[in-house]
């Protein structure tokens, strides 16, 4: 065989040939997959590969950014007046809301007080991240958010919207994060239903209109229509958010667990915006222990 | 010469950032598993028009930066550009001497051994992918390359037209 360098009019200038070059190369391949498949090492190094691809991702965000300007600019008065009207109406009943929910916590605060428990409940500090409008890989649902290191995002990270949960942050890169949707393949979220407290492991299907519950009896009490809040269980999520709305229930007498599907509460396909969530809780009781520490020293 | 080394810097590496936004911009769901392999259409492209354009070390970094993008195990696309590239290199003296239609076979095959590559290293992540969203890039993979295959003739006048 001549080597590519004949083919191409060149002289060889002692490179190494083609077929050692393509052995070698497919190696570090190889490594690389194995390395990243088996161990997190190579997450600094994909922190580093994302910063330097960002400007991709803003000349793919670039055109929708366009747009929503051009159809935010030219939408008339009359749709801004009415959307206005909607708003404040909807500000008032929030606020109304808002007071009983204040109602509430005192009250809340009162019984805990009486419980002898001192656990902080507040969630702590909230950030508004924008998804760019990135697909990656069709069949995984996941986004990309344009906040990352900078701003303080933690892998793990809970994301809600104003309807619920929508997911949490996978990795972290300085300037933007790739965060898991609920209904990614890889993902399990632990549930409870609201109406009985039943616990219950809510599974990603890869469809963004559909959650697996997959070791629910067929004994279970669930009706069509449950709402699936979050459980607390395994400390990532806060507990009590909506998640979604049981809509088959099937009971499969050969087998020992139903088949059972929901519908996630939050827009998932079509967010623009999501709430980053910190758990000042966890941070707190951190600082009271590094301080206890000092003064132990 | 420096001018014309310069014009020819350009085209190659803007057609390959394309690509590169292409494979990530977002689309409906029902069209996205269409989406075709555009990075591979427009390497293979580059090695049968100037073989030395595009070698295995950019396949391989232009991997590493699809990997980044598409949030894949880092190397997946590497080792498919890697061999695809490899191959067209190979070959790339018999194919300049094929007609159209017999390109047009090998660039389908190179394209499912792309996804072929991926599919292996997926199975090995314990990643599943439905079959349509595996194949059908395939086969839009194949109706790019007719576009291709315009731009390669358009090429070969323009080239003719300069001798």
């Amino acid at each position: 065989m001549s080597g590519p360098g004949q083919v191409a009019g060149m002289p060889g200038r002692g490179e190494i040939s083609l077929g050692a070059r393509f052995v070698l190369l497919a190696a570090l391949s190889l490594a690389l997959i194995v390395v990243d498949h088996r161990q997190d090492q190579l997450s600094r190094v994909r922190e580093v590969l994302s910063l330097a691809v960002h400007p991709i991702y803003v000349v793919v965000d670039f055109p929708f950014n366009a747009w929503q300007s051009i159809t935010g600019s030219i939408s008339d008065r009359r749709t801004l007046m009415s959307e206005n009207a909607r708003l404040r109406r909807q500000v008032v009943i929030s606020q109304y809301r808002l007071q009983d929910l204040n109602v509430l916590e005192m009250e809340n605060n009162r019984l805990r007080e009486l419980l002898d428990s001192y656990e902080e409940v507040s969630e702590g500090r909230v950030m508004i991240a924008e998804i760019l409008s990135t697909d990656l890989e069709h069949y995984r649902q996941r986004f990309i958010i344009n906040r990352g290191a900078f701003d303080g995002v933690e892998v793990g990270q809970p994301l809600l919207d104003a309807d619920g949960v929508v997911g949490q942050v996978e990795s972290v890169s300085a300037m933007t994060s790739e965060a898991l949707l609920i209904t990614d393949p890889d993902h399990a979220l632990p549930v409870a239903i609201e109406r009985t407290g039943v616990r219950a492991i809510a599974e990603g299907t890869g469809d963004s209109s559909q959650l697996r519950l997959n070791n629910l009896t067929n004994s279970s009490d669930v009706v069509l229509g449950d709402r699936l809040v979050t459980s607390g269980l395994g400390g990532i999520f806060p507990s009590g958010r909506p998640v979604a709305i049981i809509d088959e229930f099937t009971q499969r007498p050969d087998q020992s667990f139903a088949y059972v599907t929901a519908r996630p509460v939050s827009a998932l396909d079509r967010n623009q915006e999501v709430l980053l969530v910190w758990k000042d809780v966890r941070v707190d009781s951190d600082e009271a222990l590094t301080a206890l520490e000092g003064v132990q020293q | 010469m420096i001018s014309a080394g310069s014009r020819h810097w350009f085209a190659p590496t803007a057609s390959v950032v394309i690509a590169l936004v292409l494979s990530v911009v977002p689309l409906p769901d029902a069209v996205g598993a269409f989406r075709p392999d555009w990075v591979v259409v427009v390497l293979l492209y580059w090695s049968l028009i100037e073989p030395r354009r595009y070698g295995l070390l950019s396949a391989f970094w232009i991997g590493i930066v699809l990997d980044t993008l598409t949030g894949s195990l880092l190397g997946q696309h590497s080792l498919a550009l890697l061999l695809v590239v490899y191959l067209s290199q190979r070959l790339y003296l018999r194919i300049r001497t094929f007609p159209a239609s017999q390109v047009a076979t090998i660039v389908i095959g190179l394209l499912a051994l792309y996804e072929l590559v991926l599919l292996l290293i997926d199975g090995f992540a314990g990643r599943q992918v439905p079959f349509v969203e595996r194949w059908a890039p395939v086969v839009t993979g194949g109706l790019l390359w007719l576009l291709v295959l315009v731009a390669i003739e358009r090429s070969r006048q323009a080239a003719e037209a300069r001798m």
